[in-house]
């Protein structure tokens, strides 16, 4: 008979009612949701590691690639993604500060706190679409070879980059961009580079203070820089020029490079988009006095566990993207 | 809700006196451990470029093994696991890692070997 008696002073591990990991439903569900969503970004970043393996000899070298700072020109590899990590990690602190204060009721502190937060995280959404924008337009321009290789190009005598517009030359008479007016069953077109691969052959045969940079990663962890002789040799492979990055083909090396920055920056910034506007909706909820009525601050313990766990995913990402 | 915090790292080295005290502190060491990947990435000193271990430069385990010491912290301390039971610690922990060290370990095996296939099978890649 006992089966029926509801008693509050009886613990019975199977009767129900108890919490054998000392955690609400709704944070057990963050959780979970959590631990999926970890394996997803594992997933991607296992493919990331894969295709990387597969082109262990010529995938790009990522200090090469993200060498800009906003409103600053010049190289500086890495300052900014770390920047970008530390605006993270710091608005996670003023995330736990929030939680911190929301055990102890003191709204005004809460409200300060998540306000910190939401500003963090649109500095670093803001960072990413501008990293973004950066990566797709590139800056110094390749030449792609028959076989889908990427060349890139040195001044020889300071071993700096060279851009295409440094030694290109402008040959007159070269096709212009066509335009829908001009024919038509014409629809539209990609927009042309800046310069025609003629026009970067002939630049390249005029100016011996170029060598060409190939994809290949030499022993020394470095691009295999070729003699001028090699150089006027490999040119001749040349079929496109490539300004950027796009889903297709980029300057900077392996196309699955472009791809894989894409999703998974892309993916992981759409969390991170998603989790400022959650921050919003609870920020809202918090000046409304809702969790004040409801006597505890559990609602900003749970989105501070997202909020973590995009800063958490980003540690990875930096560390796989932009480190290793 | 009233919330315990066990509030000292490093195994009991540092302790602090309140929460608020631990969770500048940690941000002290992520920043810290930031730093020291930024430098090294930079600098890439020519000791850890040069020595492998398992196949890869040193320089990358110690970015991996840093990386993991950040997720230790951020787990444990910002998102309180350090505070929560041992039962859903290791519920939350211990199955990712499992899952994940299964898949790397099945894709990087399979793209050396595509890698080899590459590099050595009767087909021109680049021409």
């Amino acid at each position: 008979m006992d089966s029926t008696v509801t008693s509050g002073a009886e613990e019975n591990v199977w009767g129900g009612g108890n919490q054998p990991l000392g955690a609400s439903y709704g944070k057990l569900m963050m959780w979970f949701f959590i631990v999926s969503d970890a394996l997803t970004f594992s997933g991607f970043l296992a493919a990331y590691g894969f295709s990387r393996f597969k082109f262990i000899e010529t995938w790009p070298i990522a200090d090469q690639v993200f060498t800009h700072v906003p409103f600053i020109h010049g190289n500086f590899p890495m300052y900014y993604v770390a920047f970008m990590t530390f605006v993270l990690i710091m608005s996670s602190v003023t995330m736990v500060l929030a939680v911190d204060a929301g055990h102890k009721m003191m709204k005004n502190k809460v409200i300060i706190y998540m306000f910190l937060t939401i500003i963090g995280g649109a500095i670093f959404v803001g960072s990413q679409a501008w990293e973004w924008a950066t990566f797709i337009k590139g800056d110094y321009g390749a030449i792609e070879t028959k076989g889908g290789r990427i060349l890139q190009f040195v001044k020889a005598d300071t071993g700096e980059r060279a851009a295409l517009a440094d030694f290109s030359k402008t040959i007159p008479g070269e096709r212009v961009a066509q335009q829908s007016k001009d024919g038509v069953w014409f629809y539209e077109e990609a927009s042309l580079p800046s310069y025609s691969l003629n026009e970067v052959t002939e630049g390249f045969m005029a100016n011996p203070n170029i060598l060409i940079r190939t994809e290949v990663i030499n022993e020394d962890g470095e691009k295999t820089l070729l003699t001028r002789e090699e150089s006027l040799a490999k040119i001749k492979d040349g079929k496109l020029v490539v300004e950027g990055a796009n889903l297709v083909r980029n300057e900077y090396g392996s196309r699955l490079f472009a791809d894989f920055f894409f999703f998974i920056t892309g993916f992981h910034g759409f969390h991170v988009f998603s989790g400022v506007v959650i921050n919003i909706i609870i920020f809202f909820n918090i000046i409304l006095g809702t969790y004040e009525k409801r006597g505890h601050y559990e609602m900003v313990e749970k989105v501070g566990l997202y909020w973590h766990f995009v800063d958490l995913v980003w540690v990875f990402v930096f560390t796989f993207f932009y480190l290793v | 809700m009233s919330h315990e915090h066990k509030l000292e790292i490093f195994r009991g080295l540092l302790k602090f006196k309140s929460n608020t005290q631990k969770i500048w502190g940690v941000l002290i060491f992520l920043s810290i451990v930031t730093t020291v990947e930024v430098a090294l990435g930079i600098t890439k000193p020519h000791v850890f470029v040069a020595n492998t271990f398992i196949g890869m430069k040193l320089l990358n385990w110690i970015f991996i093994i840093l990386t993991l010491v950040k997720a230790y912290y951020i787990a444990w301390d910002f998102m309180h696991l350090r505070d929560e039971k041992s039962s859903l610690r290791r519920a939350i922990v211990w199955t990712p890692i499992f899952l994940v060290c299964y898949l790397i370990f099945i894709l990087l095996f399979e793209a050396d070997y595509i890698y080899n296939v590459f590099k050595d099978g009767y087909v021109t890649w680049n021409f």
